[in-house]
């Protein structure tokens, strides 16, 4: 009898080899949305005669460097299985200590300080809750928020902060080639502040999450928290850091957004978080935590950008641009998941 | 690879399909909305397109964000720019935050006004208000008069909050120009701080206290309503009237069971009409804007422009049972 039931069993198909090197790195999530930012490159220069231009460019790149630079920490935050929701609202009370402060005759190294220090110190607030309360974070970030962005609310009211000192325009609005060093190539004139701490930014992320012991920690706690607590790793530490860093990009998000603005307003940077979160995810970070990359990141908020600034030259309505980057989230994630059901099926 | 190469060419020519044809002589001017979806932009929109078409080689591209945010302007702003559009006219979420983007736009040639809601004055030509104090208390006085018999009787107002900025302005013009109504006797003002609830309290009180008003001005859309539904409730409808500023949507039912025969508020196609306009002549190069000039508007007449670039479009537009019906479709 024994024998039948072997014979009902479907043949498996069990490969030699798990993948090759080559087919692992075409077959990766950071090959797919490469290959979509590419097309979307091409069909934009199709679609608009506008859109090759290097100035336009530039300009299209505002679309998305601020909302990276705190999509690479958050990428960090959600690998380790937690998140935080409340990076716009610290942008809110970034941006509203720093208009305070300029009110009261601060220059703009102090401005810079007390935007990075407030982020920091919104961060540690978060951290502390998660990290020695034990608070889901899911929770308490939810709730600062609305606090976050309720003490930015008093403090302005219907009001606005303006009067910044000119050189504080420089961050959102300056280019590199303001410098007297920086190579006058064709096409480096169009570089901004923005870009390059968006690059910067990106190698520095990147370089922590793969290739530093504090990476791996990092990984090993959204995998598993109980034996990362167990293997000596100081999870409620690296968690409290991370949720530092966070805030602390947030407010250097807040330093750039405001410099571009040169006012703050109490609804800044309104609806932020979740075009971070699905930068991340889009980016191929697992929202159950324990994987994804910095690479895949990067690539996300290209496309984002694209897409955005490709649909804008096109005058393609902003409700119809929201429909399309969900779609393209969608499509995104589950195309992976579908090929790996056909091929197993034509395997099986 | 297969999927990847058949996902980039979906995406391709899904892009490719939204590419329009534009000709590259018409004047392109971009009409910048505070968010998409919202009635009263749609309906400028509409007066934009009449104007462009009554132009000829204007092409109008309607846009805006999703959300009435700052940056979401300024990401439209920048798409405007990269299409070198030759002018826009924006209704703006914030006047500052969007100044050194249109700043941009104007290093790039482009002419840059605001209609409705306004941009700093850095940050553009002209401002298009859609009318003036001294035309909205005039016109509040004109339909308080046009409901009492000979233009002669007593009127109360009700306002919103007694620190109300605009409101308090409104009154103050109303006073300065009683004299020229002279049946209109002003009886009091009282205020209902924009509550529905006290505003209908207040209104109550009113025709208590003062059996002699015949009617009630009220120059904001909660006090308006409110005071509309105490004429109805207390059954004096053709005894006592209410006017003043309101929506023609939330209007509509006042106007039909006859407590208010005429309000006013601004007519949003007029003024996406005399935004495009405006837009255009400064494109044409046939004005330059400055305060003290006047600008041609097609049929909306000509308009002056006054200190600081700010002009007011026209007196209030009544409203009343022969197009309330319409514009309450619109907002």
């Amino acid at each position: 009898m024994s024998t039948l039931a072997l014979e009902k069993q479907p043949t498996r198909h069990i490969p030699d080899k798990l993948s090759t090197p080559a087919g692992r790195i075409l077959g990766s999530w950071e090959t797919l949305l490469a290959a979509v930012a590419i097309s979307i490159f091409i069909a934009n220069s199709f679609a608009s005669p506008h859109f090759l231009d290097p100035w336009n460019l530039s300009d299209a790149t505002y679309n998305f460097t601020e909302k990276a630079m705190i999509a690479f920490a958050m990428t960090l935050l959600i690998i380790s299985g937690e998140i935080d929701l409340s990076v716009a609202a610290i942008i809110a009370l970034a941006s509203t200590a720093m208009g305070a402060a300029a009110q009261a005759g601060f220059q703009t190294p102090a401005l810079v300080g007390i935007g990075l220090g407030a982020g920091l110190l919104c961060g540690a607030f978060n951290g502390l809750l998660v990290a020695r309360v034990g608070l889901p974070s899911i929770v308490v970030t939810i709730g600062t928020m609305s606090l976050f962005r309720g003490i930015a609310q008093i403090v302005l009211g219907d009001q606005a902060y303006g009067g910044y000192p000119a050189s504080f325009a420089w961050f959102g609005q300056g280019y590199m080639s303001d410098f007297s060093w920086w190579p006058a190539l064709p096409g480096f004139e169009v570089v901004t502040f923005e870009m390059v701490a968006f690059v910067i930014l990106a190698l520095a992320f990147g370089i922590l999450l793969h290739w530093t012991a504090f990476g791996r920690r990092i990984y090993a706690i959204g995998n598993n928290a109980f034996a990362a607590q167990f293997s000596g790793i100081p999870v409620q530490r690296t968690k409290f850091i991370l949720f530092l860093m966070t805030g602390l990009m947030s407010g250097f998000a807040a330093v750039c957004l405001t410099s571009r603005l040169g006012s703050t307003r109490h609804t800044i940077a309104a609806g932020w978080e979740l075009e971070v979160v699905t930068m991340a995810v889009l980016g191929g970070v697992s929202i159950l935590g324990g994987s994804g990359t910095i690479p895949g990141v990067v690539l996300a908020a290209i496309v984002m950008g694209l897409v955005t600034f490709g649909l804008g030259l096109l005058n393609v309505p902003g409700i119809v641009m929201s429909i399309f980057i969900g779609l393209l989230l969608i499509l995104v994630i589950a195309l992976p998941i579908v090929i790996r059901r056909i091929r197993s099926k034509a395997a099986a | 690879m297969k999927a990847i190469a058949k996902l980039a060419l979906g995406t391709a020519l899904g892009l490719a399909l939204f590419a329009g044809s534009a000709s590259a002589q018409n004047v392109k001017i971009g009409l910048v909305a505070k968010s998409l979806g919202n009635g009263f932009f749609e309906a400028a929109n509409k007066g934009a397109q009449e104007a462009a078409k009554e132009l000829g080689g204007v092409e109008v591209i309607y846009t805006g964000p999703t959300s009435t945010t700052a940056e979401g302007q300024i990401e439209v702003i920048n798409a405007l720019i990269a299409q070198r559009v030759d002018a826009i006219a924006i209704s703006a979420n914030d006047p500052d935050a969007v100044v050194p983007a249109l700043k941009r736009a104007a290093q790039r040639g482009i002419k840059v006004i605001s209609w409705d809601s306004a941009v700093g004055k850095d940050g553009r030509i002209v401002h298009l208000n859609p009318s003036s104090n001294e035309l909205i208390g005039n016109m509040c006085l004109k339909l308080a008069a046009s409901h009492l018999p000979d233009g002669k009787g007593d009127f109360a107002i009700l306002s919103a909050t007694s620190t109300s900025t605009n409101q308090n302005t409104w009154i103050a013009e109303m006073k300065k120009q009683l004299p020229k109504y002279p049946g209109l006797n002003l009886v009091t003002t009282v205020y209902g701080d924009d509550l529905a609830d006290k505003s209908y309290r207040e209104a109550q009180g009113l025709l208590k206290s003062h059996p002699n008003v015949k009617v009630i001005v009220a120059p904001t859309t909660v006090g308006v309503l409110a005071a509309s539904q105490v004429v109805k409730d207390a059954g004096k409808i053709g005894q006592v009237y209410v006017t003043g500023l309101g929506l023609p949507s939330e209007m509509a039912g006042a106007v039909h069971s006859g407590a208010t025969k005429e309000f006013a508020i601004w007519n949003p196609i007029d003024l996406g009409y005399t935004a495009t306009q405006i837009a255009y002549r400064l494109v044409k190069k046939e004005t330059e804007g400055k305060p003290g000039s006047e600008i041609n508007v097609g049929r909306m007449g000509k308009i002056k422009i006054g200190d600081n670039g700010e002009a007011a479009m026209a007196d209030p537009f009544v409203y009343n049972k022969g197009n309330v019906d319409e514009f309450a479709k619109i907002f």
